[in-house]
């Protein structure tokens, strides 16, 4: 089975700061990749670039498209890329207000996905948004509502929905349980879960918390100074942590 | 006035807007920017459409132009008088005499015919712009054909108020590709863009933007299979001459709540009444 | 029975008469002349020429008496009359270098070689109303006037911290700049076109978005390194003779700050730039637009942009031309009537429904 992404020595650097430096793996389908590293390492850095967000100094990122098969997405046109960003692929912000239109519904926020591929039925685009927040845990009766009355876990649910409607083939997540109360992150990682594994989800997910990797990610890359120190199969690298950095991490999470 | 040129604008301004009008036509729907020029009158009092009207109109043309559907509005006035004294052009306010006609939100009643032009005065020619208030960002999403947040706006509406609740300047979408501003027309003309025998143009002075919609091109008002688009008016016949497929104007007659409905299109008006007509409150 | 109202073309000619009519004011008071106005209202001539785009003391002196003092409507008669003005060709860029300045100070230095000038500045008048212009009372004699203005050319301030090489170099750019008044205003726009859609800003606007630097809105430390007044010669380029000739001179006030900066990921840390240069006597207005000037360089010199609105290029120069401005606030005052009835069937039949819904749920 060929590679769903392909990344060969993605470099960004700021001025003489390095951002990320040389990474390179492959993401199969239905297989969720974990980032890990502490604030500063390069993970959100290397997240955008992938995504299409930030245009790497070299390296290429390589995507099989549906009609195309493997592209490189920097070398893409701005629409293509833009296409993509809206079709399968999606990305999860840390922040929910960033991945949300604060001041459109929550059933509009999911419609928009739809209808921004063409989807001209308002009755099918309420029915799929009403689907989506039963999917998420949403009341149904907040269809209506904005999510600037929801709570910081309702919030970030509704994100995924929007993000998820399309069937998108690729999801990036950058801290998607970021900022959330350990209680509702819990019921966060649960539901992300069950998406996951229901809908065969690939996915890239970026985090500090290497809890959130344990559950969702079945191999992980550990980031440190814009460089991946070590990497494998997630159970692995963090039951038998070769590289003293990952030690560290590890043994730091482990005391808390 | 003699110290000026013909229809005011000199030869050379003329040239820029009619390349800019060539343009628009090849690419209907589509805003072409333009080196609008300081006129003699306010920016947002119809600039944009005086420009055009300057550099299309020739010396054998019959001008008309309405304001709200009337010849006889100040603003309207105020710019025939303007290309009178300017142009020196024979004016007319009978519809089917005028070769061009200048219009603010109105597209006359009396169907329009080939070799006509209905030329419009456009305040906000970016459909976008309130749902994205950036240029840059706006025209990138004409680019890339980006058009879901205008569904967005209208699925809103919907689940607010269970229709579409925008009643005039109703957007559009030209030969399947450009979304389009119509100009704050009321939704009602909406139908008679599409396919009319007649050239339409757009002229904005003070965005700088010209568009335009070339004979028998296809316009569609957005809209949701199951919530299609509907022209509406107030549901009364004129009381002047009867019609009942015209826009109306509502006019207040006294101090008690009485009040009364006659067609916006003066000329639309007269016209059936010296054939006849009568509404309900004519004389 | 209702008529539909017309004979919008005598209610506007009369008005017009009505309007000429408050103009004059009281006919028996002595009218005034274009002179008087020019020579006693300078800073509105100035202001103007600055903003309607058109270096005329005589045409913006009619303009102001037309207007009756409304100096945006006199700035609109000069735009729409500077507008039907043939183009003969483009001056070579005036020298400001060699200004015979009537005033020049710097903020930075205490003292600099070319002497700081106060010239005729409001600076330190105390501002009480002066009773003896009422009584109209004789003009004042001038003592601190000099004889002569200051020798040309008076160095230039910045120069000096240039040589030490603790401010952004300045090169010389001879690419001809992009023109507002032929060319659609299109973003991004750079930095001469900025400058130029500035210097014709409206001074208050311009004054309000300097402002709001200086309250924090993207703070960038100015000190007026210079500001200096006086005329400089203009001078054509004529094909037929193949060099310049002076066809006459203009005055200007130019303004330079200089500002902290403690560098970026892209740029050392050294003072940078900020310009503006106006028509006339206007100095408040040249340092306003020098603080917006710097604001909107956030990009080039790698700053954050910390959402302010003087940092934010497409905010600025789409909402600084007053004429612009001013045409479409008052535009609401036409008829809008189809508009708004179509709005109001939409509201009828919003609130029938809201009310068929109560009803039903009763």
């Amino acid at each position: 089975m060929s590679p769903l992404l392909s990344v060969r020595g993605v470099t960004k650097r700021y001025g003489t700061h390095i951002g990320c430096a040389d990474v390179s793996f492959d993401l199969h389908p239905g297989e969720v990749m974990g980032i890990v590293g502490e604030s500063g390492s390069g993970k959100t850095t290397l997240l955008n670039c992938l995504a299409g967000q930030l245009a790497p100094d070299t390296g290429e990122v390589i995507f099989d498209t549906r009609a195309e098969g493997p592209r490189d997405t920097r070398t893409m046109s701005e629409p293509e890329r833009r296409m993509l960003a809206r079709t399968d692929w999606a990305f999860v912000h840390q922040h929910a207000r960033d991945g949300l239109r604060m001041g459109v519904s929550a059933g509009g926020n999911v419609g928009e996905r739809l209808m921004a591929v063409g989807a001209r039925h308002y009755g099918d685009i309420r029915g799929k948004a009403l689907d989506w927040l039963e999917r998420v845990e949403i009341d149904g009766a907040r269809v209506d509502d904005r999510p600037s009355t929801f709570s910081g876990g309702m919030q970030q649910r509704l994100q995924i929905a929007r993000n998820l409607v399309t069937g998108p083939r690729l999801v990036f997540m950058d801290e998607p349980t970021g900022g959330l109360d350990v209680s509702v992150q819990a019921r966060l990682l649960d539901l992300l879960r069950g998406l996951v594994r229901d809908m065969g989800l690939s996915a890239i997910i970026v985090t500090h918390d290497l809890a959130v990797v344990r559950l969702l990610a079945d191999r992980l890359m550990v980031m440190k100074s814009g460089h991946v120190v070590e990497a494998g199969l997630t159970d692995q690298v963090l039951d038998d942590p070769q590289h003293a950095y990952t030690q560290l991490l590890v043994s730091s999470v482990l005391q808390v | 006035m003699t110290d000026y040129n013909f229809a005011y604008l000199d030869e050379q301004t003329k040239r820029m807007i009619r390349r800019a009008l060539l343009k628009a036509l090849a690419i209907p729907g589509y805003q072409v920017p333009f080196a609008s020029r300081e006129m003699p009158m306010p920016y947002g009092w119809g600039t944009g459409g005086v420009q055009v009207s300057a550099a299309v109109l020739t010396p054998e043309d019959r001008f008309k132009v309405i304001d709200q559907g009337a010849d006889g509005t100040t603003n309207a006035v105020s710019i025939r008088a303007f290309f009178e004294r300017t142009a020196g052009v024979a004016t007319t306010t009978a519809t089917h005499e005028a070769s061009v006609i200048q219009t603010r939100h109105r597209i006359p009643e009396a169907p329009l015919r080939e070799g006509q032009i209905l030329v419009y005065q456009v305040p906000i020619p970016e459909p976008l712009r309130f749902l994205e208030p950036r240029e840059s960002e706006t025209r990138k999403m004409h680019e890339l054909e980006e058009y879901g947040l205008m569904h967005v706006k209208l699925y809103e509406d919907i689940a607010r108020h269970g229709h579409i609740a925008t009643s005039y300047a109703y957007p559009v979408k030209v030969e399947g590709r450009y979304v389009m501003d119509p100009s704050p027309i009321p939704k009602f003309d909406n139908p008679k863009l599409s396919n009319s025998p007649a050239i339409q143009l757009f002229g904005a002075g003070r965005e700088q933007r010209i568009y335009a919609l070339p004979p028998y091109c296809e316009v569609v008002s957005l809209d949701f299979e199951d919530h299609p688009f509907e022209p509406s008016k107030a549901d009364h016949p004129c009381g002047l001459c009867g019609a009942t497929d015209s826009y109306l104007d509502e006019v207040i007659v006294d101090d008690a709540g009485g009040r009364m409905f006659v067609c916006s299109d003066t000329d639309y008006c007269d016209t059936r009444q010296a054939a006849g007509y009568r509404g309900k409150d004519a004389a | 029975m209702y008529v539909a109202v017309k004979g919008g073309e005598r209610a506007i000619e009369n008005a017009h008469g009505w309007l000429a009519e408050e103009r004059r004011g009281d006919p028996g008071l002595a009218e005034l002349s274009v002179a008087q106005i020019r020579e006693q209202l300078a800073l509105a001539v100035n202001r103007v020429m600055a903003e309607g785009s058109l270096y005329d003391p005589d045409l913006a002196a009619l303009a102001i008496k037309q207007a009756r003092g409304d100096l945006i409507e006199a700035i609109f008669l000069i735009r729409a009359y500077r507008t039907t003005l043939p183009r003969f060709g483009a001056s070579a860029p005036v020298e400001t270098g060699r200004m015979a300045c009537d005033r020049r100070i710097s903020a930075t230095f205490r003292d600099v070689p070319g002497g700081q000038i106060l010239g005729p500045t409001f600076d330190y008048t105390h501002r009480l109303l002066d009773f003896k212009l009422a009584a109209e009372g004789e003009p004042p004699e001038a003592p601190g006037h000099p004889a002569e203005p200051a020798p040309a050319p008076v160095p230039r301030v910045a120069e000096f911290l240039n040589r030490e090489g603790l401010i952004e170099e300045a090169p010389r750019d001879d690419t001809p700049p992009p023109d507002l008044t032929r060319e659609p205003l299109e973003m991004p726009a750079d930095r001469a076109l900025r400058l130029q859609a500035l210097a014709r800003a409206d001074e208050g606007f311009t004054l309000s978005m300097a402002y709001s630097t200086q309250r924090g809105y993207a703070r960038n430390h100015a000190f007026v390194g210079e500001l200096r007044i006086g005329t400089v010669p203009v001078e054509m380029e004529i094909p037929e003779l193949g060099f310049a000739v002076e066809i006459g001179e203009v005055t200007l006030t130019e303004c330079e700050t200089v500002n902290q900066f403690t560098g970026s990921k892209t740029e050392p840390a050294q003072f940078t730039r900020g310009y503006g240069l106006v028509f006339g006597q206007t100095e408040r207005k040249a340092i306003s637009m020098a603080l917006v000037d710097r604001a909107l360089r956030w990009e080039e010199l790698g700053e954050d942009n910390v959402g302010a609105p003087a940092q934010d290029a497409e905010f600025v120069l789409y909402h600084a031309d007053n004429i612009q401005a001013t045409g479409f606030l008052e535009h609401i005052k036409l008829p809008h009537y189809v508009d708004f009835q179509s709005e109001l069937e939409l509201v009828r039949k919003l609130r029938r429904e809201a009310q068929e819904t109560r009803e039903a749920a009763e």
